[in-house]
C-alpha cells in the first residue's frame, strides 16, 4: 500500500503552553503592540510615504491633543466600557447577548422621552434618577424578552437578541420623527438645550465627570458582583456546565432571566448616559455599533471589567487617533482603518501566543525524519 | 523465519506539557497476528495507536511500515500505508445510511456509485463473517451495527493494519464472541491487527502476543499460549495485586433509600429505566452491575433529582437515626434544591465528572463552593472554608494540581475525580452514590477510594457504587444489584455470589429489554 510519496513531518507543529508566567505574558503582548507599530509604519511609509512617527503624532493629538479631546476620549470609552460591562455576566453564562445595540438604543429613547416630557416641570436631580430608573427597566425588558423565550421554549439567544435590535431601531425611528424639531428635519435635536433640564451637571468642573463616576462604580460593582457574590458563583457554574447547575440545585432558567435582567438593564443605563450625559440627543445611531464592540472588549477582557477600562481605552483611542490622521494628513478613512486594524490585528494575535507555543520542524525530533 | 513486521515503532516518545503518554516504546505489529496492547487506564496505550492513525505526531522516535521509514501526520496518511484505526467514539453520521457513511470522504474520480459501494461492502462482509445492511441508517442501529460499520469502513479502504481501541467495551458477551470470529478471519487473511483492552480474559482468549504497557514504558511482550492472567497482570501493575480489598461486615443495616416502579424514558421516548425496586440499606455497599448503557446513569440521577420520572415511581428517604419516621420523605416530585432542603444529605459523584459534577473552569477552592456556596446569609460566598477543604482534600488524597485556584479542567482525569469524590464525601452524606468511582484511576488511589466508601459504609452512611469491573464489585460491595436493559434483573449477595452469575444476569432480559 505504501505507493505513497515519503511525506515530511509538518514545518510547524502547535502545541498547547502548560500556563504562562504573568511577565511572561505582558513580554509578548508589549512585544505584540511594539510590532504592529513597526508594521504599520512600513505600511504607512510605504503607502503614503509619510514619517511614520509623525503619524502615531497624529493618533496620539487625535485623542489627547487637546483637553477637550481628552474628555471626549474619556466619554467615549465610559460609553463604551459601560456596555462592556453588561455584557460581562451575560457572555461570562455562555448567553450570546448581542442585542446590546437594541438594549441602550431603548434605555435612550425612554430617557429622551422622560427629558421631552418633565425637562420643565420636575428639578434636574429627581429626573435624572426617574430617567435612569426608567431606561434600567426598559434594558431590562429588552433583555429578560429574550431571555424568558430561551428559558421557557429554548429559543435561540443570538437570533432573539439580534432581531430585539431591529425592533428597539423602529421604536427610535418612530420617537424621532414624532419629536421631530425642528420639523423637517429628520432629528430630534438637542433637547432642553436652554434650559438643560434633565442634563448631567457639571461634576468638578467637569462636563463628563459625573459618566466617569457612575461608570466608574459599575465596573467595580460588576467586578464584586461576578467574583465574590453569590449570584455571580451561580453564572459562573451556569457558563461553564449547565448539568452541573442542575446537579448543584442552580435553577438554571432563573440565573438566564435574573443575569439578562442585569445585563440588559445596565445596557439601558449606557443609553441613559449617552443621551443625558452626552449628547442630549436620540437618533438610531445613539449606540453606534457600540452595542457590538463592547462584545470584543467583554471577551477580550475574559470578563474582568478592569481589564475591560484598559481594552475600552485603545479601542477608543485608536478610533479618535483614526479620525483624526485621515483629517490631518488628507488619507482617506481606510488608511487609518487599516492601521487600526494592524494594531488589533498584533494585539488579538498575541492571544495566541500567549496559549500556544509553535514547534518548528527540526527542533527537538531531529531524528524523526 | 525472519519476516519483515508489518509495523514497526522505534522509540516513541509522547509528551503531553510536563506528562510522558508514551516513554521511548518500541513495539513490532505482525502480519496474521492479533497484537493485545495491554496496560491499565493511562498507560498510554491509546497515545501510541494514535500516533500510528496519524491523530497525534510522536515528539521522538520513528515509525517503519514495511521495514521503510515513514511520516504519519494526518489520517490520510495512515490510511495510505494501510492503517485504520477503530476508535472507541464512533465517528458516524447518524442520518447517512451504512454504505454512506463507508464511502464518505473517499476521493473517487466519477459519479458515486452506492450500488457498486454496496456490492463491495457486502463482499467484504461475506468474505470475513459481518453482519451489515449497507442501506440501513446509522441511528437504526445497534451499537455492535456501528462498530461493525467502523470496521468494515477501514476495511473498505484497504486497510490491512487495524488498530481497535477498546472495541468490547460497548457489546454484551454474545457480540464479543462475534467480533472476535471475525478478528479470526481477518488475521487468517493475512492482516495484522491490534486490539487494545484491559480485560484479562479477551486477551487470552482473542490475541497471538501481549504487550504490555506500564505508565507510557513499554514493559515488554509474550506469546499469549506462554502466558496466563496472573503473569499479565503482574507485568501490568509491576508488582502482583490480590485484590483484598478490606470488607467488613455491615452493622445493622437499615433501610436508607426505598425506590419503588422507576420508570424512565429518555428525550427520545426510549425507556431507559423499567419498573426499578430496590432497597439502599444504610450501613452497606450497594454495588450496580451492568452492561455500559443499561440505566444506571438514570437510575443515580433519578435519585439526585435530575430526571424526569413516569407516574407512579416512589423514592423514599429514611434519615440516620429516625428509624420511627416510618414514612420518611418521599423525593420523587423534588428539585435536587429541595431535596437538599429536605434534609437528605446526598453525596453523588456522576460519571460525567466535568460535565455534571464539577464546574472545569474553577479551580478546587471554586468546586469545593459547589456545595457550600449557599451557605451564610450575605450577598457574598464565603472562601474560607472552602479552601480549607480543597487544602485537606488535596493533602489526604494527594491531588497533583499547581494549586488550589489552578482550573480543575486542566488537571489529569484521576486528579479531577479525586477532587470530585474528596468534596462529595467532605458533605458528611447519608447517601453516597458513585458511578465509575475509581475510573481512570490508578491501582493505589482506587484502593483509596475503596477505603472512603468503606469508610462511610461504617459510618451508616447507604453506599451505592456503580462500578464495570466484576472483580471489585464482587470484593468491595454486600449486595449487588444487576441492571439489564433498564430492569433490575437480579439482587444478589456479592460475599456468595460468583462472577459467572452477575454476568448472566448482566444479558438476562437483553431480549425484551432493548430499545427498540
Amino acid at each position: 500500500m505504501s505507493t505513497v510519496n515519503h511525506t515530511q513531518e509538518p514545518l510547524l507543529r502547535i502545541a498547547k503552553r502548560d500556563g504562562i508566567s504573568r511577565p511572561k505574558a505582558y513580554a509578548i503582548r508589549v512585544i505584540a503592540v511594539v510590532l504592529a507599530l513597526v508594521v504599520s509604519g512600513i505600511f504607512i511609509f510605504a503607502v503614503t510615504k509619510l514619517n511614520p512617527i509623525q503619524v502615531y503624532e497624529g493618533i496620539y493629538k487625535g485623542a489627547f491633543g487637546t483637553s477637550k479631546r481628552s474628555w471626549v476620549t474619556i466619554r467615549d470609552t465610559m460609553m463604551l466600557l459601560c456596555i462592556g460591562v453588561g455584557l460581562a455576566p451575560a457572555f461570562k453564562m455562555k448567553f450570546w447577548n448581542i442585542g446590546a445595540e437594541g438594549q441602550v438604543l431603548i434605555g435612550g429613547v425612554v430617557t429622551a422621552g422622560f427629558m421631552r416630557a418633565f425637562g420643565g416641570s420636575i428639578p434636574t436631580p429627581v429626573l435624572l434618577v426617574i430617567m435612569a430608573a426608567v431606561s434600567l427597566l426598559g434594558g431590562c425588558l429588552w433583555g429578560v424578552i429574550p431571555a424568558a423565550f430561551k428559558a421557557k421554549w429554548g429559543t435561540n439567544e443570538t437570533l432573539f437578541t439580534l432581531m430585539m435590535n431591529y425592533v428597539a431601531i423602529q421604536i427610535t425611528s418612530y420617537c424621532v420623527a414624532m419629536w421631530e424639531n425642528p420639523i423637517g428635519s429628520n432629528t430630534v435635536g438637542v433637547i432642553n438645550q436652554q434650559t438643560k433640564a434633565g442634563w448631567f451637571p457639571e461634576v468638578f468642573g467637569q462636563t463628563y465627570g459625573l459618566n466617569v463616576i457612575l461608570v466608574l462604580a459599575l465596573t467595580v460593582g460588576m467586578y464584586i458582583y461576578l467574583k465574590y457574590s453569590k449570584q455571580g458563583y451561580e453564572i459562573t457554574v451556569v457558563g461553564d456546565s449547565e448539568n452541573t447547575a442542575r446537579y448543584a440545585g442552580i435553577s438554571v432558567k432563573k440565573v438566564t432571566i435574573r443575569t439578562m435582567a442585569i445585563s440588559g438593564a445596565i445596557c439601558g443605563l449606557a443609553g441613559f448616559i449617552a443621551v443625558a450625559g452626552a449628547s442630549h440627543t436620540i437618533s438610531t445611531s445613539t449606540a453606534g455599533g457600540r452595542g457590538f464592540t463592547a462584545i470584543i472588549v467583554a471577551w477580550l477582557a475574559q470578563f474582568n471589567t478592569f481589564v475591560m477600562i484598559l481594552i475600552s481605552l485603545l479601542l477608543v483611542f485608536l478610533q479618535k487617533g483614526a479620525i483624526q490622521i485621515a483629517t490631518q494628513f488628507n488619507l482617506n478613512d481606510y488608511a487609518s482603518n487599516i492601521i487600526t486594524g494592524i494594531i488589533l490585528f498584533f494585539i488579538l494575535g498575541s492571544e495566541f501566543f500567549i496559549n500556544y507555543r509553535v514547534i518548528l520542524r527540526g527542533k527537538k525530533e531531529g531524528e524523526a525524519k | 523465519m525472519e519476516t519483515v513486521a508489518a509495523v514497526q515503532l522505534r522509540n516513541i516518545t509522547k509528551r503531553f506539557g510536563k506528562v510522558v503518554a508514551n516513554d521511548s516504546v518500541s513495539l513490532d505489529i505482525n502480519r496474521g497476528e492479533v497484537l493485545s496492547l495491554l496496560g491499565e487506564n493511562g498507560s498510554g496505550k491509546t497515545t501510541l495507536m494514535n500516533m500510528l492513525a496519524g491523530i497525534y505526531f510522536p515528539d521522538e522516535g520513528e515509525i517503519l511500515v514495511n521495514g521503510k521509514p515513514v511520516t504519519i501526520a494526518s489520517p490520510k496518511d495512515a490510511f495510505n500505508y494501510g492503517i485504520g484505526m477503530i476508535h472507541q467514539h464512533f465517528k458516524l453520521v447518524d442520518v447517512f445510511t451504512a454504505a454512506e457513511n463507508i464511502v464518505l470522504g473517499l476521493e473517487d474520480e466519477g459519479k458515486l456509485d452506492l450500488k457498486a459501494a454496496a456490492a463491495k461492502i457486502t463482499a467484504i462482509c461475506e468474505k470475513y463473517g459481518f453482519q451489515v445492511d449497507p442501506n440501513k441508517k446509522i441511528y437504526d442501529m445497534s451499537v455492535s451495527e456501528k462498530q461493525t460499520v467502523e470496521i468494515v469502513k477501514v476495511l473498505y479502504r484497504g486497510a490491512d493494519i487495524l488498530i481497535l481501541d477498546e472495541p468490547t467495551a460497548v457489546l454484551t458477551p454474545q457480540e464479543t464472541d462475534r467480533l472476535f470470529g471475525v478478528m479470526r478471519n481477518m488475521k487468517a487473511d493475512g492482516k495484522a491487527m491490534v486490539i487494545i483492552t484491559h480485560k484479562l480474559h479477551e486477551v487470552m482468549d482473542v490475541s497471538d502476543r501481549v504487550a504490555v504497557l506500564r505508565k507510557g514504558k513499554y514493559v515488554g511482550d509474550v506469546a499469549t499460549k506462554d502466558t496466563s492472567p496472573k503473569a499479565l497482570t503482574d507485568m501490568m501493575v509491576g508488582h502482583a495485586v490480590t485484590l483484598n480489598i478490606n470488607r467488613p461486615d455491615p452493622k445493622d443495616p437499615t433501610p436508607r433509600l426505598e425506590v419503588k416502579d422507576l420508570t424512565v424514558y429518555d428525550a427520545m421516548g426510549v425507556k431507559r429505566l423499567d419498573n426499578v425496586t430496590f432497597t439502599a440499606m444504610g450501613g452497606e455497599i450497594l454495588g450496580i452491575a451492568g452492561i455500559a448503557g443499561s440505566g444506571q446513569k438514570e437510575l443515580l440521577e433519578s435519585v439526585a433529582g435530575l430526571q424526569p420520572l413516569s407516574p407512579g415511581a416512589s423514592i423514599r428517604y429514611r434519615p440516620i437515626g429516625h428509624p420511627e419516621d416510618k414514612d420518611g420523605v418521599e423525593l420523587v416530585g423534588k428539585t435536587p434544591l429541595q431535596i437538599k432542603q429536605a434534609g437528605v444529605s446526598l453525596a453523588f459523584v456522576p460519571e460525567d465528572r466535568l460535565g455534571m459534577g464539577l464546574v472545569g473552569s474553577l479551580g478546587m477552592t471554586g468546586n469545593m463552593l459547589l456545595r457550600s456556596y449557599r451557605k451564610g446569609h450575605g450577598v457574598f460566598t464565603d472562601r474560607k472554608a472552602p479552601k480549607q477543604l480543597a487544602e485537606e482534600v488535596l493533602t489526604e488524597l494527594d491531588v497533583v494540581t499547581p494549586g488550589v485556584n489552578f482550573p480543575v479542567r486542566r488537571l489529569s482525569g484521576g486528579n479531577v475525580q479525586k477532587v470530585l469524590v474528596g468534596r462529595e464525601i467532605a458533605q458528611e452524606p447519608s447517601v453516597l452514590m458513585t458511578a465509575y468511582a475509581v475510573r481512570g484511576l490508578d491501582i493505589n488511589t482506587s484502593y483509596t477510594i475503596y477505603n472512603l466508601l468503606t469508610e462511610q459504609k461504617l459510618k451508616g452512611v447507604a453506599v451505592v457504587y456503580v462500578g464495570e469491573d466484576l472483580d471489585v464489585l464482587l470484593e468491595l460491595c454486600d449486595r449487588i444489584l444487576v441492571l439489564c436493559g433498564g430492569q433490575v434483573s437480579g439482587i444478589v449477595d456479592a460475599r456468595t455470589t460468583t462472577k459467572e452469575e452477575v454476568g448472566l444476569l448482566m444479558t438476562r432480559f437483553k431480549k425484551e429489554g432493548e430499545p427498540a
